[in-house]
């Protein structure tokens, strides 16, 4: 018995320090982690924050059901949806869109028939029903939602681009 | 010869006037088994109208009630929801048990599996949502107006496209609700040939 006790109160001693030890550590280490914010990340939609950061969610924003067709901002821009597309199917069945929007319907509905373009294959060839790369409407055409722009812009069109550049040269004149 | 004699004695019991029971206990009898019948069958049938009877089987849960679910008929600002018998059965009485005779029929499609698979669902989705447009179109879409008359819709309230069309081709009575708004609660089938929708 008492040659034993010694080597057992030494095993004892270690174990409670080491033990001690350890849980400073782990203690160190939650406080790391809590204390690093991480990289920041990118600015714009995640202003402000961290990667680590968990942020609230925003609020799903609601779909305007109607609003006057909004200008292009050049051309070719896909104009976007100004009305609620809300349950329309876009399917290998049906296409809502086009029973609006073909030729055949639009005086009907009051709508815009959707251009010659979508009707035009790749090879520029025009076909008797919208062409299969322009089926899915929502691809180029985006619905309206009640919501603040995440990020400004600054795009000029052309026509603010030919009157600055006018009255730039009336300036130099 | 024996059998036509048993039946020959029951008639002419059945035929003879009550001896031990007053007119009155007759007809109250009479009455109010006629209630317990009538309610029995009439709770029987409501019973069916319940839409966790309507999904109970597997079909109906999967692609009706599962389409039904996104669709403003089941989730919108108001909270206000239809249920499958409100758009499926009729509120009047007689056409609801035409309605039920006719859905016995596909009880036994159930049974006997004519629609057990997606398959076989989707290529009879046509058929089933042509039997319905056609019992719409005949009853000038009564289901849709027990819930939306179109005495009391504002139009100032509507955007410009429903407004349109509503104040003209529905109001003159031209068209009905189906002939516009299919595929309201339900993705459609391949719509070719269907007049008005390409
Ligand atoms: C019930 C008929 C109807 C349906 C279905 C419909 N639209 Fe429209 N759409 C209209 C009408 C009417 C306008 C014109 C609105 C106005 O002038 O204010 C319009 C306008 C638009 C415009 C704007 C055109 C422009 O030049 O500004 C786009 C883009 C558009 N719709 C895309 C779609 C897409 C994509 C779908 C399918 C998801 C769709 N529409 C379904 C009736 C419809
Ligand atoms: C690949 C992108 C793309 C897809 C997919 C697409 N569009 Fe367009 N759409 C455009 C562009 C670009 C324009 C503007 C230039 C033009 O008219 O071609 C446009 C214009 C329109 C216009 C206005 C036409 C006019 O004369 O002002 C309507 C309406 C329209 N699209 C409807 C649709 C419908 C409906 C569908 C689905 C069947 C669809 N678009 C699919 C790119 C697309
Ligand atoms: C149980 C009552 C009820 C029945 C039956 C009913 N509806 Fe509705 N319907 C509603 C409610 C409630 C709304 C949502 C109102 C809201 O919150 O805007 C609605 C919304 C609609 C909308 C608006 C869709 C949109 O995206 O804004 C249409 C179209 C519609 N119903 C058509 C129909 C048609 C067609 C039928 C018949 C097949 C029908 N309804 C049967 C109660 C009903
Ligand atoms: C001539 C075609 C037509 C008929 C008939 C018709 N509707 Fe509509 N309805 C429309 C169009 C187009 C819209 C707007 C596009 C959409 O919501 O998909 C609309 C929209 C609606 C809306 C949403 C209102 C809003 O502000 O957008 C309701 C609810 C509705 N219809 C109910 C009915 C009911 C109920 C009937 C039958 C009593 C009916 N409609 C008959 C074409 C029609
Ligand atoms: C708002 C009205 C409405 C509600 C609610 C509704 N349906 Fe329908 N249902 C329709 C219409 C209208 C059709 C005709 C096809 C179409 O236009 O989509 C249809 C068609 C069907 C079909 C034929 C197949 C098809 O997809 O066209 C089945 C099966 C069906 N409904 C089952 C149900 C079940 C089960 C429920 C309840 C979970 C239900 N429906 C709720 C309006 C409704």
């Amino acid at each position: 018995m008492n040659k034993l006790q010694g080597p057992l109160w030494i095993t004892v001693v270690l174990l409670l320090t080491s033990s001690v030890a350890l849980l400073v550590r782990a203690g160190d280490l939650g406080a790391d982690d809590d204390d690093d914010p991480g990289p920041s990340g990118p600015d714009g939609l995640r202003a402000g924050a961290t990667l680590y950061q968990d942020l609230p969610a925003p609020v799903i924003p609601r779909e305007i059901r109607a609003m006057p067709r909004p200008k292009r901002s050049y051309p070719e821009q896909p104009p976007v949806i100004p009305h609620s597309i809300r349950d329309y199917q876009i399917d290998i069945n049906f296409n809502t869109c086009m029973t609006c929007h073909s030729r055949t319907q639009s005086p009907r509905t009051g709508s815009i028939a959707a251009s010659v373009t979508h009707y035009y294959n790749r090879a520029g060839q025009p076909l008797g029903a919208v062409s299969p790369r322009r089926y899915f409407c929502l691809q180029c055409h985006v619905s309206q939602h009640e919501i603040d722009r995440a990020v400004e812009s600054t795009f000029r069109d052309m026509e603010q681009l030919i009157i600055e550049e006018a009255s730039q040269r009336r300036g130099r004149n | 010869m024996g059998i036509r004699k048993t039946v020959g004695d029951y008639w002419t019991l059945l035929n003879q006037p009550a001896q031990y029971l007053s007119l009155g206990v007759l007809t109250l009898g009479g009455f109010i088994a006629g209630i317990l019948f009538w309610g029995g069958f009439n709770t029987a049938m409501e019973f069916t109208n319940i839409e966790q009877f309507c999904i109970s089987c597997h079909e109906m849960e999967v692609k009706p009630y599962r389409e039904l679910k996104p669709t403003i008929h089941y989730t919108n600002r108001s909270g206000v929801r239809a249920q499958c018998a409100d758009c499926h059965v009729p509120h009047d009485w007689t056409f609801k048990v035409a309605r039920k005779m006719e859905a016995s029929k596909e009880v036994w499609g159930w049974i006997f599996g004519t629609i057990n698979t997606h398959e076989k669902f989707e290529a009879r989705r046509r058929e089933l949502a042509e039997r319905e447009w056609t019992r719409l179109k005949a009853n000038d879409s009564l289901e849709c107006r027990n819930c939306h008359d179109f005495d009391y819709m504002d139009f100032t309230e509507q955007s410009s496209r429903a407004r349109m069309m509503h104040a003209s081709s529905l109001a003159t009575g031209e068209a009905t609700c189906i002939d516009c708004h299919k595929g309201i609660a339900h993705r459609l089938p391949d719509m070719t040939g269907v007049s008005a929708w390409q």
